[in-house]
């Protein structure tokens, strides 16, 4: 709901099918996704049916938005504050739980899953297509920005060329990523389930990849109402959160980035002590180790291995 | 837990009524506390347990206390007249922050020293790897040759079944026996590592006070000691949920002298 | 601020520019359209009471096979799933939504607002709710059954659930993402909404308290999503978070469950402090005492709760230091509570107290809660957790805090607001008769629990050794005895809806806040224009 600057009146939009639609959209797509994994044969069909009805859901439910924005309700959630971002507590949580926490972990995961005959993998670098990507992503950071310069300058030549050239970016990103995937997967032996390097990797890296395809859809729909002169310098909301979001999804890659070159680096140390620990594999029972982090850490040989499957 | 399994004179579908009233005239009191123990630990956690419980109670009898006398005294039906402006008391609110803060760290300060003492692994005589299985316990006993399984005595998995037309109360220790009882020596400090095969288990036996979670994968540890003057048979089970039969794998634990338990273990060498 | 502080009110009547408010769509198209913060209020209380009486047939379930050593009328595997859906539609399906229920309901009635910020997101909200518990409810008809590893959902064991798997585990993605929906509604009404001259600190503390349950809940929610996606991902695609030969640790899934979790019972029983700051002033003739140190209390309290969490994984085996962090940070939260407890008492102090219903449930949630939060204390000292740990002490101890606790501040919000919703007074002597009747079962129901645990009954077992026979079948009875007092309640709902003695604005004899100042029932639209306050 929004309120009239002048008149102090709410808008109350009416009543609305959306909501219920989208719900009972949702559940037909969960009960499809699950129906899938159980390996239920109609899964997949009830699963495409949700995931239309979900597209048809966003189409209908902003065009609605638009609509009434267009019909001049104004939007607004600016004063929504999410203090407890940000902070590095990472740091000290891993300190006070496992404080003699060594990252000499088994990390190539139960064996079998590497296509590799040993189960070894190699890990992704820092350097190479991964920097190529950051610097696009920058980019596309510093063009979205020119644009909304031009918007509030009133430029919309330069409006347009730019807001293309940040989803365009977007969307090359993307195409890296897809490519590093499959490198990695071919290649370098590292996938999905090669132990918690490879489940880390790919859930952060797959999830931000996610953010960015649904980011740069926004920028498309953005760009088409920028083509078809929705907003003003003044007004164009929209635009703004659209480019939050952007940033934000700019941002955590930067965090990811920083997190993979350190890991990269633990964990060529840590294989090495990883090997030392296997020279005292059979030093179990000496009474001389003083706490269950460092049995953790130290003696993964002695588990019982491929628990879960 | 205790040793001596308590027979239940009652009928298992005695009344209602019969059930609500009877049962404080016949209540055995270890019934209604956590029990002693036959450990230096379980004993200290017996003492703290208590103070917490003192400590407890004397806070209720202040606020229930106020909070009852306000009730009776300022009802409206005795014509008690609201005063309207008591609406803040910096001292009084500087008071209720900085007194309970006290005792709180009060209440804190002596679970340090106890906690350093069960955290505490040096100096033990005997290390035995405990592993949790879907449902029953596995025993090692480290550099000894000797080990064995654990588990629910038959008559007890009879009785249990569903249907199965046993009264419970007719068997003995139910769902307490095992059909081979782990055997510890009197007065001595044991290592025992805890790991798990399947799913997160724990092994508790109350009577020794302590508690720890078997997790696949990894090693915990703990300690116990039991009395050199208390040899006999301590009950305990598996206190993490663990599938259906959760509640199926007892632990029983046989504390005899050193020398008797040397004897046991040699004669167990031989078996294996 | 009194009713007769306010001017310049305007309800029902359209106002200028968007005044074509038609009355609702008759029928089932009302529910599944609208977008009026009091229908979808009325429809997540309804919800509520719905899944409080299958929660609870649940847990009669439970007590009953408890009534007596032996297996009687429940497998031992689908014992653990009924008590694993018992606590996840308690909490998620009763005590949420009966607190979200009231937001929607009062929230824009206590800061003179005209609806919720963000209607169409509201009523998308509730509707993603029902169908996470449709998805979630109908695993007990699935091959291998509804899950069964506690409402903790710890792996490895909730790896070895049957084809409930991603049911469960998608339901609680809606269920997530439903609360974040409410609680950023809720964020967005108080801050953007107030009347003019409603000041945060002249808000009401029903609306504070959940102003900063929604922050919690925008917290936490996202963490237990991500860890279930992580559980999901172990067991469909060969990750290996929680799998120790591939490197992971199942414990880190108890770490994030539990930051999830233990916020998650403050999340619960936030709005009840809220509601009990509501009522006691009412019924003490007298306004709360320390007005702003029970505010700070609330944000104390919601702060410290994400540093606490371990204290639910004491035997996993962490280290001392943080066995000890974990102790001392647990118990100072029993400082903020402690402050809210005495200025409730002090509230009372030279009052004009007078007992009705709303009263009768405020003041056992206070002498019933703090049981509760005592037993919390002792649980808090690690090494006498050790004992306590995963024993019916523990059982005792979060029934003590969320049936005569939140529930409890539930029911009493029921019969404060009720004459306001439905515009007629309910029968004093039916709720009399239920509040004792609740009052007494749910302590025999619950305090036994204290016993057992402390003689070494550990919790989620069907059957147990037979000493334990005497208590179990005196929480038994206390079980059937509560679920049964419950009858009364639906029964005094229902005739309060269909009719009763007219109520007036004010209901009470010392009404207090804008939502009194509207009349009863309140009309489908409320300060369209907004009050004015002195
Ligand atoms: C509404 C829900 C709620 C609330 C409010 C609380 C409140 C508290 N809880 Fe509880 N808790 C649960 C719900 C809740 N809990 C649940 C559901 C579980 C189990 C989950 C599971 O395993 O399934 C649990 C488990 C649990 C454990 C883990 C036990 C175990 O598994 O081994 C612990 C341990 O520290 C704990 C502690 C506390 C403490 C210290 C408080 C404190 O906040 C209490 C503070 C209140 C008071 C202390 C009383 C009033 C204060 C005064 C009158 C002031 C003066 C007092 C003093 C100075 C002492 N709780
Ligand atoms: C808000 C949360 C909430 C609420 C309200 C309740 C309410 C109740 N709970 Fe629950 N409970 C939990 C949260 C809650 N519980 C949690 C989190 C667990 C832990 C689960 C786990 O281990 O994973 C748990 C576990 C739990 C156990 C332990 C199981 C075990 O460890 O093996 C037991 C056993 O007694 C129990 C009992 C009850 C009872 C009798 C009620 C009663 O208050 C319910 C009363 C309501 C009714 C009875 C319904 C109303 C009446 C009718 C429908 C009319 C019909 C009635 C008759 C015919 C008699 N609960
Ligand atoms: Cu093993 Cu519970
Ligand atoms: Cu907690």
């Amino acid at each position: 709901m929004a309120q009239d600057k002048q008149t102090g009146q709410y808008y109350f939009p009416h009543g609305s099918r959306l909501p219920f639609f989208g719900s009972a959209s949702l559940f037909v797509l969960m009960a499809g996704a699950a129906a899938t994994l159980n390996g239920a044969s109609i899964g997949v069909w009830v699963l495409g049916v949700g995931f239309l009805l979900l597209c048809a859901l966003f189409f209908f439910w902003f065009g609605e938005v638009i609509r009434e924005n267009q019909a001049g309700a104004l939007f607004y959630a600016r004063q929504l504050s999410v203090p407890w971002l940000g902070g590095d507590g990472a740091k000290a949580v891993t300190g006070l739980l496992w404080p003699d926490f060594e990252a000499s972990w088994p990390s190539n995961g139960p064996g079998a899953l590497s296509p590799r005959d040993n189960g070894s993998y190699e890990i992704i670098p820092a350097f190479g297509l991964p920097a190529i990507n950051t610097a696009l992503l920058l980019t596309s950071g510093l063009t979205i920005t020119i644009a909304h310069h031009a918007m509030k300058m009133g430029n919309r030549g330069m409006l347009k060329i730019f807001l293309a050239l940040t989803f365009l970016l977007g969307f090359t990103f993307l195409g890296v990523q897809a490519h590093e995937y499959g490198e990695a997967y071919r290649e370098h032996g590292l996938q999905l389930g090669t132990g918690i390097y490879g489940s880390t990797f790919f859930m952060l890296t797959g999830f931000h990849g996610l953010h960015v395809t649904v980011g740069a859809i926004m920028l498309v729909v953005i760009w088409l109402r920028c083509m078809k002169g929705h907003f003003t310098p003044h007004q164009h909301f929209a635009f703004e959160a659209v480019a939050w979001y952007w940033h934000f999804v700019d941002v955590v890659w930067l965090g990811l980035c920083r997190g993979s070159a350190s890991s990269w680096q633990a964990l060529h140390r840590d294989r090495r002590q990883y090997r030392r620990g296997q020279d005292r594999a059979d030093a179990i029972p000496v009474p001389a180790l003083r706490h269950q982090a460092v049995l953790r850490a130290k003696r993964p040989e002695s588990l019982p291995r491929g628990l879960l499957r | 837990m205790s040793i001596v399994k308590r027979n239940s004179k009652l009928p298992a579908a005695a009344g209602a009524l019969a059930a609500l009233t009877t049962v404080p005239a016949r209540a055995d009191w270890s019934l209604l506390n956590m029990p002693k123990g036959v450990s230096e630990l379980s004993r200290d956690i017996y003492d703290m347990h208590m103070i917490m419980l003192w400590i407890c109670l004397a806070i209720a009898v202040v606020t229930f206390g106020a909070m009852i006398y306000a009730m009776i005294r300022f009802r409206k039906s005795r014509g008690a007249v609201a005063d309207t402006k008591l609406l803040h008391n910096a001292r009084l609110e500087a008071a209720w922050t900085i007194v309970p803060t006290i005792i709180l760290i009060g209440m804190a300060i002596p679970s340090v020293d106890k906690l350093i003492k069960i955290e505490d692994m040096s100096g033990s005589k005997l290390t035995i790897k405990v592993t949790g299985y879907q449902w029953y316990w596995h025993y090692e006993y480290l550099g000894r040759g000797v080990s064995f399984y654990s588990r629910l005595a038959r008559s007890s998995d009879l009785a249990r079944q569903r249907g199965s037309g046993i009264d419970p109360n007719t068997v003995d220790n139910y769902l307490l026996e095992v059909d081979k009882p782990l055997v510890v020596p009197t007065g001595t400090k044991i290592r025992l590592l805890l790991t798990a095969n399947d799913v997160i288990h724990a092994w508790w036996v109350p009577d020794f006070g302590m508690k720890r979670d078997a997790i696949p994968g990894f090693m915990n540890e703990m300690w116990v000691s039991v009395d050199a003057d208390k040899p006999g048979t301590y009950r305990g089970k598996c206190a993490e949920l663990c599938g259906a039969d959760h509640g199926f794998m007892p632990i029983v634990v046989v504390a005899m002298p050193p020398a008797e338990f040397e004897a046991w273990l040699a004669q167990q060498e031989l078996r294996q | 601020m009194r009713p007769d502080e306010v001017t310049n009110m305007a309800h029902g009547n359209a106002a200028a520019g968007h005044g074509d408010h038609h009355r609702p769509p008759k029928g089932v198209m009302r529910w599944l359209t609208t977008t009026n913060h009091k229908d979808i209020g009325t429809m997540y209380l309804v919800f509520s009471l719905a899944m409080f009486l299958i929660g609870g047939v649940m847990a009669l379930l439970i007590r009953a096979e408890l009534f007596q050593p032996g297996l009687q009328l429940v497998d031992p595997g689908f014992y653990n799933q009924l008590t694993t859906v018992h606590a996840l539609v308690m909490v998620f399906g009763a005590v949420m939504p009966a607190t979200v229920g009231l937001a929607n309901w009062m929230i824009p009635l206590q800061i003179g607002a005209a609806d919720m910020a963000l209607p169409r997101m509201n009523l998308f909200s509730f509707w993603l709710l029902f169908f996470a518990f449709v998805l979630l409810i109908s695993t007990f008809f699935v091959p291998g059954g509804a899950p069964a590893a506690g409402w903790t959902l710890y792996p490895p064991l909730v790896l070895q659930t049957g084809n409930a798997f991603p049911m469960a585990i998608f339901a609680i993605h809606l269920m997530g993402a439903s609360s974040i929906m409410g609680a950023i509604n809720v964020i967005v009404t108080i801050v953007n909404m107030r009347a003019p001259g409603m000041t945060l600190l002249k808000m009401p503390l029903f609306s504070w308290s959940w102003l900063i349950t929604a922050y919690l809940l925008i917290a936490v929610m996202p963490v237990f999503a991500g860890g279930v996606t992580m559980l999901l991902t172990d067991y469909y695609f060969h990750t290996s978070f929680f799998n120790a030969a591939g490197g992971g640790d199942p414990v880190l899934f108890q770490h994030v469950f539990w930051f999830f979790g233990h916020p998650e019972v403050y999340i619960m029983i936030l709005p009840a402090f809220g509601i009990v700051s509501e009522i006691i002033p009412t019924f003490s003739r007298k306004p709360i005492f320390g007005y702003e140190a029970m505010v700070y209390a609330i944000a104390s309290i919601a702060f410290l709760s994400f540093i606490v969490w371990a204290h639910h994984m004491f035997t996993v085996g962490m280290p001392l230091a943080g066995q000890l962090f974990f102790t001392l940070s647990t118990m100072l939260i029993a400082v903020p509570t402690g402050v809210k407890v005495f200025n409730w008492t002090t509230t009372m102090w030279r009052g004009s107290l007078s007992f009705e219903p709303p009263m009768l449930f405020a003041l056992a949630f206070l002498f019933l809660f703090t049981i509760g939060g005592f037993s919390g204390l002792m649980l808090a000292i690690v090494p006498a957790d050790f004992q306590y740990h995963d024993t019916y002490f523990v059982v005792a101890h979060f029934h003590y805090v969320l049936v005569p606790g939140a529930v409890f501040g539930i029911m009493a919000a029921v019969y404060y607001w009720l004459p306001k919703w439905t515009g007629h007074m309910y029968d004093m002597n039916i709720a009399k008769w239920h509040f004792w009747l609740t009052a007494i079962f749910v302590n025999v129901l619950f305090f036994p629990q204290h016993f057992l645990g402390l003689a070494g009954m550990q919790r989620r077992i069907p059957d147990y050794p037979t000493q334990f026979t005497d208590w179990n079948m005196v929480s038994s009875i206390g079980g059937f005895g509560f679920g049964l007092s419950q009858l009364l309640f639906v029964w005094l709902i229902i005739r309060c809806v269909k009719g009763g003695q007219r109520a007036t604005a004010g209901v009470w004899d010392w009404p207090h806040g804008l939502e009194w100042t509207v009349p009863s029932p309140a009309p489908y639209h409320t300060f369209e224009k907004s009050p004015e306050l002195h």
